[in-house]
């Protein structure tokens, strides 16, 4: 293992990698969202043909993707909400363990509704 | 222990150096401190290292281990050596004096100016203060006060690595165990020196300090409370 890495391989650095790059994945993903609704100011058949491009099976996996990053940012936040607020225990790695179990599980769950509503 | 000889890899020289090889005999309860006293009593008269207690308390031999910031007088050779082999360098985000010594003024500095400071409000003529053992304010000053100085989460602190003026994860958790202290008097100067770009609000919560802190204290714990002090007294317009 790289020396580099081995002082930060830990539970909380993972999860503070995890938390950072997701919200960078989620701030370069935004941008490209409203490109995409803003179609619609450009009438019906603009916006039509994105969400017809977003039927391709390609962009439904990265769909799961997007999902996954926004359950890992939204778990990693409220992990960091209740280490800095609540008092502490020594549970944190319990708390990470537990934010990322909940990210698998809402990426799970999108993905078995995409495969059962498809 | 499956060789007899360990590979030690010793850096040598000040900013810019180099590794340098040695064969060490593997001993029983080796310590890293251990061998490297042996590097430096037979094979390398040179080198400069810091130890002094050997047993835990001074905080003064605190080293760079197979990448990772330990304690070397109570860190076993079993726990840190990967394949037979040792890499030892200085202490990471301190200037280096000469191969195993750092320059720790800086990192005592910042606890001077994060207010680490006691600011008595009784003199000599005063009796006692007596400070109930079940006090909340106890309990989080007995959490964060064994801190032995050794610069461990210090060098394990990426903040500090990126913003050279973090105050850091030891002189904040100073910060904390006076904040809590009922003694203390100048609780305002202080959450205003740590309340900075510099100070606890700067902390990422990667907790290399937590994990690496050899007393077990959470740094990660310190900091969170200050957050919290420092935002409950901007509140109150005390900041």
């Amino acid at each position: 293992m790289n020396r580099a890495w081995r002082a930060r391989n830990h539970p909380a650095y993972w999860a503070f990698l995890v938390h950072r790059l997701s919200g960078l994945a989620l701030a370069v993903f935004l941008p490209a969202h409203f490109l995409v609704l803003g179609q619609a100011l450009r009438g019906e058949a603009g916006l039509e043909g994105a969400l017809r491009w977003t039927d391709s099976p390609l962009v439904k996996v990265a769909e799961i993707a997007i999902v996954v990053l926004l359950a890992a940012h939204l778990t990693g936040g409220v992990r960091m909400l209740a280490l800095e607020f609540l008092p502490w225990r020594d549970w944190q790695k319990s708390l990470a363990a537990l934010a990322a179990g909940a990210t698998v599980l809402f990426g799970l769950a999108f993905a078995l509704a995409l495969v059962g509503g498809g | 222990m499956s060789a007899s000889l360990l590979q030690v890899r010793v850096w040598r020289g000040g900013a810019t150096g180099a590794f340098r090889s040695y064969e060490v005999p593997r001993r029983e309860s080796q310590t890293v401190l251990d061998v490297v006293t042996y590097i430096q009593r037979r094979l390398e008269p040179g080198l400069a290292y810091r130890f002094a207690c050997r047993v835990g308390m001074c905080g003064s031999c605190a080293m760079t281990v197979n990448g990772v910031a330990r304690w070397t007088c109570r860190t076993h050779v079993a726990k840190a050596v990967v394949h037979d082999t040792l890499e030892i360098a200085p202490l990471a985000n301190l200037p280096v004096i000469r191969d195993l010594v750092t320059d720790m003024r800086e990192f005592f500095d910042k606890w001077a100016r994060a207010k680490g400071r006691f600011v008595p409000t009784a003199t000599r003529r005063d009796d006692f203060a007596v400070v109930c053992p079940d006090r909340p304010e106890r309990r989080a000053a007995d959490a964060a006060i064994e801190c032995i100085g050794c610069g461990v989460c210090y060098a394990s602190c990426d903040v500090v690595r990126w913003n050279p003026a973090y105050l850091g994860p030891a002189a904040l958790n100073r910060a904390w165990t006076l904040v809590n202290d009922v003694r203390d008097g100048d609780h305002r100067t202080r959450l205003a020196a740590v309340a900075g770009d510099a100070g606890c609000h700067a902390c990422h919560t990667q907790m290399g300090c937590t994990e690496r802190c050899p007393k077990e204290i959470a740094p990660t714990a310190s900091i969170a409370g200050l957050k919290r002090a420092t935002a409950r007294a901007a509140v109150k317009g005390e900041l």
